[in-house]
């Protein structure tokens, strides 16, 4: 057992923070993901594929970038502590792939291109009002006529579907045998006719995810990946790779760090927040969680690098993971005090908009209602567990 | 013992209910908070018509002789409607230190326009670095003449863009946190020198931040004895807590319910997702949680006249349960919900924010876990 690093994993740290101080943009430094535009989503990722590191984790021979497990663990590790927005998971995590491992080399060469340099962003349409948790009940369908898909049905839960240009989308082109079976992968654009995108706003207030409504929607035999009906397959594996890079360890350090500055600055009977033993208490009781969530995580990599691939034990990193990123803005809330219930909706804020309260206390309790979602999407909580139940424990 | 209410008590119970009901659905109060004032004075008049604005207060002051129990009953049917109008403020706090502490000319003064609706009132007692501790007040009062001179800064004071009237806290003598040298002094909001940066609260509500500025009082704005206003406050806020209590079981009753219909309905894997055992137990921990609070809350509200120190250490108990179990039930009815959780569509999300708001309001668990010790 060895837990340094090599002399050349230190080496490549320090290139790629000096890569990230140097070239990341400068308006964007400290900003969240919060409300940005599309254009501003989208420029680090094309810096990053300028500089060829756009996706990390493919094979180089469609666009990877060749790093060690190691090297990519410090390179997602660097960017968390520098609080870069990092590319959309649509394309890059999810889709990208999806293509390499069950596309056929045109959609390949179409596909690729387009997610690696940024100019083309995908939505994922898998959950629909019917089906959450239980996503092969989707009944979105798809009816080949001709050399076309015509697609109807409902999406719900669309991140970013507002700014998308295209839909990796599971739809059923059968209804015989169970669920599971009949359902296929499609490739949708989203400017065909047909299509209709309708906001939700959640608690926090914010738009990030959508309704997505399709009406006689005509697709392309051809986009259709992998074999019709043989879709689960193919969405199970794109499951899988979502939930590996959901523990957000690195990010969570950050936050902790800026929990610990807020109840630093923040005063109670005069003294700083940070001096109760009660507050120091829960955040120490964080960090202990964290840190074992990181070595968990390292293990994890560590057989990953052996060649063996993410197995149902990642869903331990997205449970903890987003337990701990809850505790966190549920924390942070708390240490501001009276100044989280404020709340000036962006378009409220006039020219003359004074932030109320302390700096450090702006969008906190939205932070802390948005975070709620965590323990819902990419599979909730509870179907972890089943799965850790049913796979791991062989219950 | 007798945990029963009276029949006057059912009655008001069942005149809230109503009113609710047919006046007060889950769209109209998201119409009220998203209109221009955030609350509606045509339901505050219908308040005064119906005597609730009436309730706490004496007879003779024209008022319906009712006590803390009264109040909690109209505060757990408010919270089930999340009705926004400043019922909490105008008659619990502002109105309750009138009633016990006010001077008879004062009564006279102020309380026929709270109970006619025509004033709102706001407690204007925290500070930008107060945090919990309504003892540690910058705010200064300086004698000048017979009146005082007010100076100073109050922080996320609810329901102050709407109020007319004020109780500021401030100090006429002694350090920043001393308990002795406070004083509540009655001020008009529209008074010289008075400034308010107003905003929405993230619970549907609206709070400001009020700047006093060499506002002149005078000798008959200060209420009780001069330096004695720390354990005024403290009751008022004490008070308030039982109010809040009565409004958070409120809110957990139809977050609860809301949840069990929910799974009831809700079929995934071609079942009520209700029947997987692991939300089930999810339920009942909410249905304990809720049963504890509701226990909490008559506790405190039949506290809140005894002596000062069981007073103290009831509220401050009720508020660590309150805010530990409305915590808990609206994290797990927005996740019990899934998606539809997290929708602003949704009220289930708006009584989860309530809930949060509340388990700061009148300071947090931590804070109400020392003072428990303490007591």
């Amino acid at each position: 057992m060895d837990i340094d690093f090599a002399p050349e994993d230190q080496a490549f740290r320090d290139e790629v923070r000096s890569f990230i101080e140097e070239n990341y943009p400068k308006h964007l430094a400290g900003v969240d993901r919060g409300e940005l535009s599309k254009e501003d989503f989208l420029a680090w990722h094309k810096i990053l594929a300028k500089k060829g590191w756009a996706a990390p984790s493919w094979p180089e021979e469609f666009g990877g970038t060749g790093w060690t497990v190691t090297q990519k663990y410090i390179w997602n590790e660097e960017s968390a502590t520098f609080g870069t927005i990092p590319p959309l998971p649509f394309g890059i995590a999810m889709l990208g792939p999806v293509i390499y491992s069950f596309g056929n080399q045109e959609q390949k060469d179409w596909v690729l291109p387009g997610i690696l340099s940024g100019d083309t962003w995908w939505c994922q349409g898998y959950s629909e009002p019917g089906a959450g948790s239980d996503l092969a009940g989707l009944k979105t369908k798809a009816e080949l006529d001709g050399d076309e898909y015509v697609v109807n049905g409902h999406k719900i839960w669309t991140t970013l579907a507002q700014h998308a240009d295209w839909m990796f989308c599971l739809v059923r082109t059968s209804s015989d045998g169970k669920p599971q079976e009949g359902i296929s992968f499609l490739l949708i654009d989203m400017n065909t006719p047909g299509i209709e995108v309708k906001p939700i706003i959640t608690i926090d207030g914010g738009h990030e995810v959508n309704e997505v409504f399709l009406t006689d929607v005509r697709v392309p035999a051809k986009n259709l990946v992998g074999e019709q009906d043989k879709g689960w397959t193919i969405a199970k594996f794109l499951l899988g790779n979502e939930r590996s890079g959901i523990a957000g360890v690195a990010r969570s350090k950050k936050a902790i760090d800026r929990l610990r500055d807020i109840a630093r600055a923040e005063l109670e009977d005069g003294a700083p927040l940070l001096d109760s033993a009660d507050f120091a208490r829960k955040i120490s009781e964080l960090e202990i969680d964290l840190t074992a969530l990181e070595y968990t995580e390292l293990r994890t990599l560590a057989s990953e690098s052996k060649g063996r691939g993410p197995g149902p034990e990642s869903s331990i990193l997205k449970i903890k993971g987003t337990e701990i990123q809850q505790r966190i803005t549920e924390l942070t809330m708390e240490a501001v005090g009276n100044y989280a219930s404020p709340w000036v909706p962006q378009l409220d804020r006039g020219d003359n908009y004074r932030s109320i309260g302390p700096d450090y206390a702006e969008g906190v309790s939205q932070g802390y209602f948005n975070n709620r979602k965590t323990s819902i999407y990419g599979g909730s909580n509870e179907i972890q567990r089943n799965i850790i139940a049913k796979m791991v424990l062989g219950l | 013992m007798d945990f029963s209410f009276t029949e006057e008590q059912t009655l008001l119970r069942n005149m809230v209910q109503s009113f609710v009901q047919d006046n007060y659905d889950f769209d109209s109060r998201m119409k009220i908070v998203r209109s221009e004032e955030g609350m509606s004075r045509e339901i505050w008049g219908q308040f005064a018509e119906l005597g609730l604005l009436a309730a706490p207060f004496s007879e003779e002051m024209g008022g319906l002789d009712g006590g803390p129990i009264e109040t909690m009953v109209i505060m757990e049917e408010l919270g089930r409607g999340l009705v926004v109008e400043p019922y909490l403020p105008t008659i619990v706090l502002c109105g309750g230190i009138l009633s016990r502490h006010a001077s008879d000319a004062q009564k006279e003064t102020h309380l026929p326009g709270i109970i006619g609706g025509e004033d709102v009132w706001a407690l204007a007692y925290a500070e930008p670095q107060s945090r919990f501790n309504p003892a540690d007040v910058l705010t200064s009062a300086k004698a000048d003449g017979d009146g005082y001179v007010l100076n100073g800064t109050k922080a996320v004071v609810a329901a102050a863009p709407w109020a007319n009237k004020l109780i500021v806290s401030a100090r006429i003598s002694g350090d920043q946190r001393d308990s002795d040298g406070l004083g509540l002094f009655i001020v008009e909001k529209s008074a010289s020198g008075i400034a308010t940066q107003d905003y929405p609260t993230v619970d549907g509500n609206r709070a400001s931040e009020v700047t006093l500025e060499n506002v002149a009082v005078g000798a008959d704005a200060l209420i009780g004895a001069a330096g004695n206003g720390l354990a005024l406050l403290e009751e008022a806020l004490d008070f308030g807590i039982g109010a809040v209590c009565a409004e958070a079981i409120g809110h957990m009753k139809c977050l609860n319910d809301a949840t069990v219909e929910y799974c009831k309905t809700r079929k995934q894997f071609g079942v009520p997702i209700g029947s997987f055992q692991v939300l089930q137990h999810r339920m009942v921990d909410m249905f304990m949680e809720y049963e504890q609070s509701v226990s909490m809350t008559y506790m405190v509200n039949m506290k809140l006249t005894e002596s000062e120190a069981e007073r103290k250490k009831a509220a401050a108990g009720a508020k660590v349960q309150i805010g530990k179990s409305g915590r808990f039930v609206g994290q797990e009815a927005v996740q019990l919900h899934g998606g539809m959780g997290m929708t602003e569509e949704l009220n289930v999300g708006h009584y989860f924010k309530r809930l949060t708001v509340i388990d700061t309001q009148f300071g947090n668990v931590d804070h109400h876990l020392k003072r428990f010790a303490a007591a």
